[in-house]
């Protein structure tokens, strides 16, 4: 049994070497971004006067349906970071531990660089074993550092015990979801296929948690990130969702290395159907050929967009009739004239939507790049399709994708919000609301062109710029921040419908910005060297 | 040393092996050979410990393929044909893990891994990224023989080699034969294995249809030969062991079973041989004459 194991240790150091720039970056970035908000949260908010405002401002489903319940009655310094930043941040330490996972186990493999590692006197379950320890260590580290940190901030409500739960729910968290990772790491074949299952989990468990917070007590309880609210870190302090979470990435981990103890290098669980024999006419043309390879990608974000759609059109019921038992609520969040506070909701959630529905057709476009990267670019390019064409097509492909991905979010919100408000909610209304953004997400993929056009290897970017508007749109109200940080992003210039006029002017200026940056993009590609 | 009997492996519903049946004895060098596609890797990751055996046994040292992998592989070294390395990282890291990995420091490794490298002229600095196949597979090769292992399992090893270094591999193998180790070396290419093994095994849609030394495969392979003569030549037909014979003229074109070679060169010589190419016999010859000898059976 033991030699199953042999040799775990150097492949450790082997993937501790090979991880120390990224791991460094997070284990620094997580604490200091937590940090960084406490801070930023005492500033906005000095004392309690400022914060029971909050508290009071976040006493409704809709809210809890966004950032989960949180001790409102009690909004200490503490209680208030807890409930603004845990989940968030829990959810990207998930995000992180499954990408780290599956590169390791599932991608080394696919890339068939586990040939020859497990040729030599190395365990069939060392990599894994190796994986598991990287885990622990950097989780634990993330846990200590942020608990610790978090404690020595000099802010009352702040505790030791709540500071160190905050870092453990953290750590757990990761390990949670690497346990997950690990798990479907073997399920699938593809690491594309694990990455896919493992992130899709993590979704299912925050719209599990929004809904059940709000309607079904039961959902939450068992949804992973549900066990993050019910911590109630500078609350009550409860640190059996911790052992929870420490408990099923066990169960992860034990059952990833059963599968793997049984299986073939390189196989999975879920089969892959067989291919065709012939391609259809379709894939023969370059745009073809691009929608193939995304197909399967596609649909489930498809279905990931609908289903965020309809968990938040299901709350809105819900927050109607709250608003309407709560005469004293409305009178305190001034309601903007002719406009109520379930528009007002939905405009948000379909801010948020639309950003979340430019991650599939960015990825559409960046598959340009990574295509080439595995030099699979070059035999399209060698058969008299020529850069410009292939280009437009990714281009033309990302832009319908965005589109549909736009249009099934608000279909999605609109069908649960009528069934929900019986049948009060126009569907024109929150279609519009939602194609405003279309503009802004063609800056993305616009960006994305550019950068491949222009700075291949630094086409990443584009996620950050993304996740920037993410963060300004997420948290904008809560730290209030200036206008201009908003307008950095393309998403900080539309106008949010119903609540806001709508600007046509605007809308036609970040189109021919998208378009400008996909042309400058477009002439980059013709003139650089193919990578490879 | 290693032996597989009547292994079976199946990938759904395809079966890939069939009752494959190979063994390597000490000392000697097995030629594996294959058409794309016929089983050849699949066999060798049964063997590596890495599928697992629908059916049939898979022994090496007389120890389990898949149950002892982890103690079969401290005397063994392996080098597959499509080397996938960490791209970041360079050559020279890369050995140095694989022989950690495999538990092998000291001095003498070093100044084998220093050799190996001067030899197959690999520059340990460059990125993995930078490789070209070939120098990847270098990497697998260096470090595979700078390990002390006493049996080498190859995979199409020199696929991606230039002739040079395929001749420096070859020097390699030959001397691990010298010290008593011994290689399995698949290939789909006939004539390379030719030169240096000692038996060889056919493979083809997951089954041996030959095995054996080269002498007793000599029935199997045919010369492809192609002569000029001062005068034509006469009454060949008459002659044992001649095929596809195409005579225009003076020149000749055909193909003589191996054990035959003697008898036609005589009946040649005579009308002064002006001419002769001979190319050595392919992979293909040797299914069609399989086939001819089954078909005649
Ligand atoms: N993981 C797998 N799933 C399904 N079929 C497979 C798998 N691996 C191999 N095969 C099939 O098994 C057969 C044997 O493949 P194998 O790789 O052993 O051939 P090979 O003799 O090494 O060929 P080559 O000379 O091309 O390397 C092939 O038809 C291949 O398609
Ligand atoms: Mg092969």
């Amino acid at each position: 049994m033991a030699s199953e194991f042999a040799r775990s240790g150097i492949l450790f150091r082997f993937i501790m070497k090979k991880e120390r720039f990224r791991s460094l970056l997070w284990l620094v970035g997580v604490p200091c971004f937590t940090f960084i908000i406490t801070f930023a949260l005492d500033d906005l908010y000095p004392t309690q006067q400022a914060r029971d405002g909050m508290a009071e401002g976040m006493r409704n489903p809709a809210m809890t349906a966004m950032v989960g319940p949180g001790d409102l009655d009690h909004y200490t310094l503490g209680a208030m970071t807890a409930h603004q930043m845990l989940l968030f941040t829990a959810i990207i330490v998930g995000l992180m531990n499954i990408l780290l996972v599956t590169r390791h186990t599932r991608g080394d493999e696919e890339k068939g660089r586990m040939e020859i590692i497990q040729s030599l006197p190395v365990g069939r379950l060392s990599n894994l074993h190796a994986m598991l320890l990287m885990v622990c260590v950097s989780n634990l580290l993330l846990a200590l550092v942020t608990g610790f940190g978090l404690a020595t901030l000099p802010f009352d409500g702040m505790g030791l015990e709540g500071s160190l739960l905050y870092g453990a729910v953290l750590g757990g968290i990761g390990l949670f979801f690497a346990g997950v990772a690990a798990l479907f790491a073997q399920l699938s074949g593809s690491n594309r296929g694990a990455r896919g299952y493992a992130i899709t989990l993590l979704v299912i468990a925050y719209l599990m948690r929004g809904i059940g917070d709000v309607t079904v007590e039961a959902l939450s309880w068992i949804s992973p990130l549900g066990w993050v609210t019910k911590a109630q870190v500078y609350a009550h302090n409860d640190w059996w969702p911790v052992c929870l979470m420490f408990l099923g990435s066990a169960i992860g981990f034990a059952g990833a290395y059963y599968l793997h103890s049984i299986r073939d290098l390189g196989a999975g669980f879920l089969n892959e159907r067989p291919g065709r024999k012939q391609a259809s006419p379709l894939l023969r043309t370059p745009i073809g050929l691009a929608w193939r390879l995304q197909r399967t990608g596609t649909i489930a974000w498809g279905i990931g967009m609908l289903l965020i759609g309809l968990s938040y059109g299901s709350v809105l019921g819900e927050l109607e009739s709250f608003f309407q038992e709560n005469e004293m609520m409305k009178q305190f969040l001034a309601e903007a004239p002719g406009v109520s506070l379930t528009e007002q909701f939905i405009s948000k959630i379909i801010t948020v939507m639309a950003i979340l529905a430019t991650v599939p057709p960015v990825m559409a476009m960046n598959k340009l790049y990574g295509e080439e990267k595995r030099n699979r670019i070059e035999p399209v390019l060698g058969r008299a399709v020529s850069r410009t064409r292939l280009m437009t097509s990714y281009g033309l492909l990302s832009a319908g994708n965005g589109f549909v991905m736009l249009s099934l979010a608000a279909i999605g919100l609109w069908a649960a919000g009528t069934a929900a408000m019986e049948g009060k909610l126009a569907f024109g209304m929150v279609y519009s609301a939602a194609i405003a953004f279309y503009p802004a997400l063609l800056v993305m993929i616009g960006t994305s062109a550019m950068l491949i056009g222009l700075l291949p290897k630094w086409n990443a970017l584009v996620w950050l710029y993304l996740f920037y508007s993410f963060i300004v749109v997420y948290l904008g109200g809560l730290f209030q921040f200036p206008e201009w940080v908003a307008q950095i992003s393309p998403f900080g210039h539309i106008p949010q419908l119903p609540v806001e006029e709508m600007d046509v002017s605007k809308v036609w200026l970040l189109t021919a910005v998208a378009i400008l940056l996909a042309t400058v993009g477009w002439m980059g590609y013709k003139r650089r060297d193919l990578h490879g | 040393m290693l032996k597989t009997t009547d292994l079976v492996k199946r990938f759904g519903k395809f079966t890939a092996l069939n009752g494959v049946n190979i063994e390597v004895n000490q000392g000697e060098i097995y030629g594996f050979i294959g058409p794309n596609g016929a089983g050849k890797s699949t066999t060798i990751r049964i063997l590596l410990g890495m599928l697992k055996a629908d059916a049939g046994e898979a022994k090496i040292f007389g120890q389990d393929a898949w149950k002892e992998a982890v103690q079969i592989h401290q005397r063994m070294a392996y080098v597959p044909g499509d080397v996938n390395l960490w791209p970041r990282l360079t050559g020279g890291e890369v050995i140095d893990l694989f022989l950690s990995l495999r538990g092998s420091r000291g001095k003498q490794v070093r100044k084998r891994r220093e050799e190996l490298m001067e030899r197959f002229q690999l520059d340990p600095t460059k990125k993995c990224a930078t490789y070209s196949k070939g120098n990847r597979q270098k990497v697998a090769l260096v470090a595979a023989f700078a390990s002390d292992a006493d049996l080498y399992i190859l995979d199409e090893p020199t696929s991606g080699l230039d002739p040079l270094m395929e001749r420096v591999f070859q020097e390699c193998i030959l001397e691990a034969k010298r010290e008593g180790k011994s290689v399995l070396l698949s290939s789909h290419i006939l004539s390379e294995v030719e030169k240096v093994c000692d038996r060889i095994a056919i493979i083809r849609q997951g089954e041996i249809i030959e095995s054996g030394t080269l002498a007793q495969l000599r029935h199997l392979t045919r010369t492809h030969l192609q002569i000029e003569t001062r005068q034509p030549v006469s009454g060949l037909q008459a002659l044992a062991g001649i095929h596809h014979l195409e005579q225009k003229g003076h020149t000749l074109a055909l193909q003589v079973d191996a054990d035959e070679l003697d008898r036609v060169i005589q009946h040649v010589s005579p009308y002064g041989i002006v001419k002769l190419e001979s190319a050595p016999p392919t992979l293909e010859d040797v299914f069609l004459r399989h086939y001819e000898d089954a078909g005649g059976r």
